[in-house]
């Protein structure tokens, strides 16, 4: 690839690579979201929040040591899960309601529990110290490129093929394919919708808790970080066909690039590539999509 | 002549269930036409596909003439397709006379087509005839939701009627009346002009007497006779299918 | 004769109302009254997702989009164009209108909670969109210095919070009676009986989605307008204003309101608001999170308005009186009869 012409890739070659990264932390982060609404049918509004708390216990706990970084993540991960089983708990009252209430709970939860992590946390966007083995850079095709983030790019390689294998390949993996393709399947199997929903919800915060956690020094922790992350895991949801792991995947990926790639080759067009992008898959996919929504 | 529905070879599969194994029904205005047959025959299906709401994977269905396979169940309605549901469909928020004029509407013509309101009016003179003809004039601004499960029945057929069909779909029209509404039932369908022409699913066989003069017999998802009522209450073919087929 | 009363009393209360609202910029100071303002162009959004989740069954978090884009075109286009408001009403609606048909795709074959995913997300990146397009939108910073509005040609231009708000209420109850008018007509028949049935709505031989589309574009338009109102009420307008927070709220209002009827969503609506901007005019720091429990408390609380939130149902056949087949097999029959 450099050989075949060096000075046009090269400038590209450092946005592409953060757009890998990029991408697969948007869809480690994206697919608690499709759990949520595909096995549990819940727009969970404080997915994003679930992130914060990961990216929160990272910033305050990374001292620049592997421990404090394998302590963040259990801790991380722990305390996204534990909220994300709290919220299972609020739910259960109004599980008989309807989408609507039960969406605009999740809304009153993120808003208090953003409330309580700034103010346990302060209003300032903390830093986030990764570990000092990794906190250089390598040369990568003969470009420096942050160690972090091509460490990241492996693990969250590996995060997503686990899930990959999980959802594919076991028991509970099978239930909640089975859920998203045809939730009235599950009511009908005798689970109790109450332990799913505690479960699907746990499920939901650790994997946005690891996202938070691994991801902090990338997407970090700030007030704005719920919001942006819940766009962009609803934005790769919606164009990866609402619940197909590998649509999810590439959808993510491609965000990833058009947020970083995209804005360093056409820095003009930049605000509009998300809407485009949505335009573009509409229009190739529209018939497959739809008929995924009908479904649904 | 050419008949006003013409399926043929329908064949639906679910999975490698055959629902319906290529079947042919031809119906001629004015026909009242009779399906039966026991539990999973594919009575019901049929009905699906000809009123569009299921696609079968093989067959043609041509209406008045024109090949309406590729057509949805509403494009079908608007043709002259009209349907009743094994259980009644109304909308329950919407008092008796509005689910008449809402089922009236897409074929309703205004006497004066620009003024406003005008297809609505047109919509309302139908609705008022024909939930008195159902025996609804008392509950007509009542909300659908709240009447009895007999009114509601009724409510569905007055809708139907309302869409001025050329063939009328019933899927169970019996199914859940009293006595007495089922004698109305038949009263009213056999008031019914004679241009409508009417393919009934029924399972209480005294009824088919009464209403068809033809009748095809399903099973198995294929046809397994087709004649005058006569001709099949005495086919030994058939007794020989209720009697495996129906406890 | 209940029934009677009842209207009497709502046409009552409704009247007072009015009247408050029209001798209320005498009564409190400038500074409410521009508050007011801006809480009756919100109330005409929440009048818009009430046609939408109510009376069309789509749930929608994404009105803010066609709200900002009204607010955007009349702040950067339909000042440019006539400092007349009701040109820079139409274009605001306009600019609504067109905002909603292209989304229109997205949404018409959706149904419940992926609605609401769908039109969070398109709102969600409106916003992006106007905070990142600085040349024309002035980014996070927003565009400040909107030229004052002549209500009609030959009148004079509106100079006080007072004459503003007289303003918006005369535009927002203008709309608001359109919005009443249009439910009484046939569209708005089919409307009611669409989230109650739409599979029976489509076997009657009606085009559902021409329908739904039909009421997307609509609200799109109310809300582009009521955008209009936004910018004439703050005279300034920023990314912020349209966040999905914004949604939220007005969704939480038209559900308090009974999600179906207009009056009740204005008055969610304005509560809602108004509550918000109270709480942080009294607890700066602390209001998101007694806002936040505000939100589960009043979902606890609302058992009335929830019920009364109709939801269009999962258009799937009801289970027959004499299955032909195992009814799961009757499920996928039904399936393709979701297709026009």
């Amino acid at each position: 690839m450099v050989a075949a012409g060096p000075n046009r890739i090269d400038p590209y070659l450092i946005p592409a690579l953060d757009g890998v990264a990029y991408g697969l932390l948007v869809f480690v982060a994206a697919s608690g979201l499709v759990f949520c609404f595909g096995v549990a049918n819940i727009l969970n509004l404080a997915h994003g929040m679930l992130y914060a708390i990961g990216g929160y216990t990272a910033a305050a706990l990374l001292d620049g040591g592997w421990a404090s970084l394998a302590l963040a993540l259990a801790v991380g991960v722990l305390a996204a899960a534990a909220a994300g089983v709290l919220l299972a708990g609020l739910l259960t009252p109004v599980a008989t309601g309807n989408h609507l209430t039960q969406a605009l709970l999740t809304f009153g939860v993120a808003l208090a529990g953003g409330s309580l992590l700034v103010a346990g946390f302060g209003p300032d966007d903390p830093r986030v110290r990764v570990p000092a083995a990794l906190d250089g850079s390598v040369v990568v095709a003969g470009h420096r490129y942050a160690a972090y983030r091509l460490v990241f790019i492996v693990v969250a390689a590996v995060i997503s093929a686990a899930l990959y294998l999980v959802v594919r390949r076991t028991r509970a993996g099978m239930l909640v394919r089975a859920a998203v393709d045809d939730p009235e399947m599950v009511a009908c199997m005798g689970v109790s919708p109450t332990r799913i929903r505690a479960g699907v919800l746990a499920a939901a915060g650790a994997l946005a808790g690891a996202a938070g956690v691994l991801g902090a020094p990338i997407i970090g922790p700030g007030t704005d970080t719920a919001d942006t992350v819940l766009l962009l895991s609803l934005v790769v949801v919606v164009l990866g066909g609402l619940g197909s792991m590998a649509g999810t995947l590439l959808a993510a990926l491609a965000i990833g690039e058009i947020q970083t790639l995209g804005v360093a080759l056409l820095p003009s067009a930049a605000p509009f590539l998300l809407f485009a992008a949505m335009a573009a898959v509409l229009a190739v996919r529209a018939r497959g999509l739809a008929t995924r929504w009908r479904t649904t | 002549m050419t008949p006003l529905l013409d399926a043929r070879d329908v064949q639906v599969r679910y999975g490698s269930l055959a629902a319906l194994a290529g079947v042919d029904l031809s119906i001629h205005d004015g026909q009242r036409h009779a399906l039966i047959g026991p539990n999973g025959a594919g009575k019901t299906t049929l009905l699906n596909v000809i009123a569009g709401a299921t696609r079968p994977q093989r067959g043609t269905v041509v209406f008045g003439g024109r090949d309406v396979g590729r057509l949805g169940p509403a494009a079908r309605a608007r043709r002259g397709i009209n349907r009743i549901h094994q259980r009644p469909a109304v909308f329950s928020t919407l008092t008796a006379t509005e689910n008449v004029v809402v089922a009236a509407l897409p074929r309703v013509i205004p006497q004066r087509r620009w003024r406003p309101g005008g297809r609505r009016r047109a919509a309302q003179h139908r609705a008022g005839p024909l939930l008195e003809q159902m025996g609804l004039a008392d509950v007509a601004s009542v909300p659908a939701g709240h009447l009895a499960h007999g009114q509601r029945r009724q409510l569905e057929i007055a809708m139907a009627l309302a869409g001025r069909p050329r063939l009328l779909l019933l899927d169970e029209p019996a199914a859940g009346l009293s006595a007495t509404e089922v004698g109305r039932l038949v009263e009213l369908l056999r008031a019914l002009p004679r241009a409508v022409a009417v393919l009934l699913v029924e399972h209480r066989l005294d009824l088919v007497y009464a209403l068809a003069d033809t009748v095809t017999v399903l099973r198995d998802g294929q046809r397994l006779a087709a004649g005058t009522p006569d001709e099949i209450r005495t086919s030994p073919l058939v007794r020989q299918a209720y009697a495996d087929g129906v406890a | 004769m209940r029934n009677e009363v009842i209207r009497w009393g709502r046409g009552g209360v409704a009247a007072l109302v009015l009247v408050g609202l029209v001798v209320a910029p005498w009564v409190v100071d400038d500074y409410t009254t521009a508050i007011l303002a801006r809480t009756l162009a919100l109330a005409l959004v929440g009048v818009s997702v009430a046609l939408l989740t109510g009376v069309a069954g789509m749930p929608t978090l994404g009105q803010t989009a066609p709200y900002a884009a009204g607010a955007y075109a009349c702040a950067v286009l339909g000042s440019r164009i006539s400092d007349v408001g009701v040109v820079q009403v139409a274009v605001a609606a306009g600019a609504g209108a067109a905002l909603a048909a292209l989304t229109v795709p997205l949404v018409v074959h959706a149904r419940g909670v992926i609605v609401l995913m769908i039109t969070l997300a398109v709102g969600e990146l409106v916003v992006t969109v106007l905070g990142r397009w600085r040349s024309v939108t002035g980014g996070t910073d927003g565009l400040a210095g909107i030229p004052a509005v002549r209500p009609f040609w030959g009148l004079p231009v509106l100079a006080t919070d007072q004459a503003r708000y007289l303003y918006t209420l005369v535009v927002a109850a203008t709309l608001v009676g359109a919005v009443l008018l249009l439910l009484r007509t046939r569209a708005g028949l089919l409307l009611r009986a669409g989230r109650d049935d739409e599979t029976r709505l489509r076997a009657s031989g009606h085009r559902v989605p021409l329908l739904v589309s039909g009421a997307h574009v609509a609200a799109g338009a109310i809300a582009g307008a009521a955008g209009s109102l936004l910018v004439v009420a703050q005279q300034y307008i920023s990314p912020a204003d349209f966040g999905f927070d914004t949604s939220a709220l007005l969704l939480l209002g038209v559900v308090i309101g009974g999600t179906a009827s207009v009056g009740g969503a204005l008055v969610g609506a304005a509560l809602v608001i108004a509550a918000r901007d109270w709480l942080f005019g009294v607890l700066p720091g602390h209001a998101p999170l007694v806002l936040g429990a505000l939100f589960v408390a009043t979902v606890y609380l609302l058992p009335s308005g929830v019920d009364r939130a109709r939801l269009r149902p999962r258009p799937t056949d009801v289970p027959p009186v004499h299955p032909d087949r195992p009814a799961v097999r009757e499920h996928a029959g039904a399936a393709p009869e979701l297709r026009t």
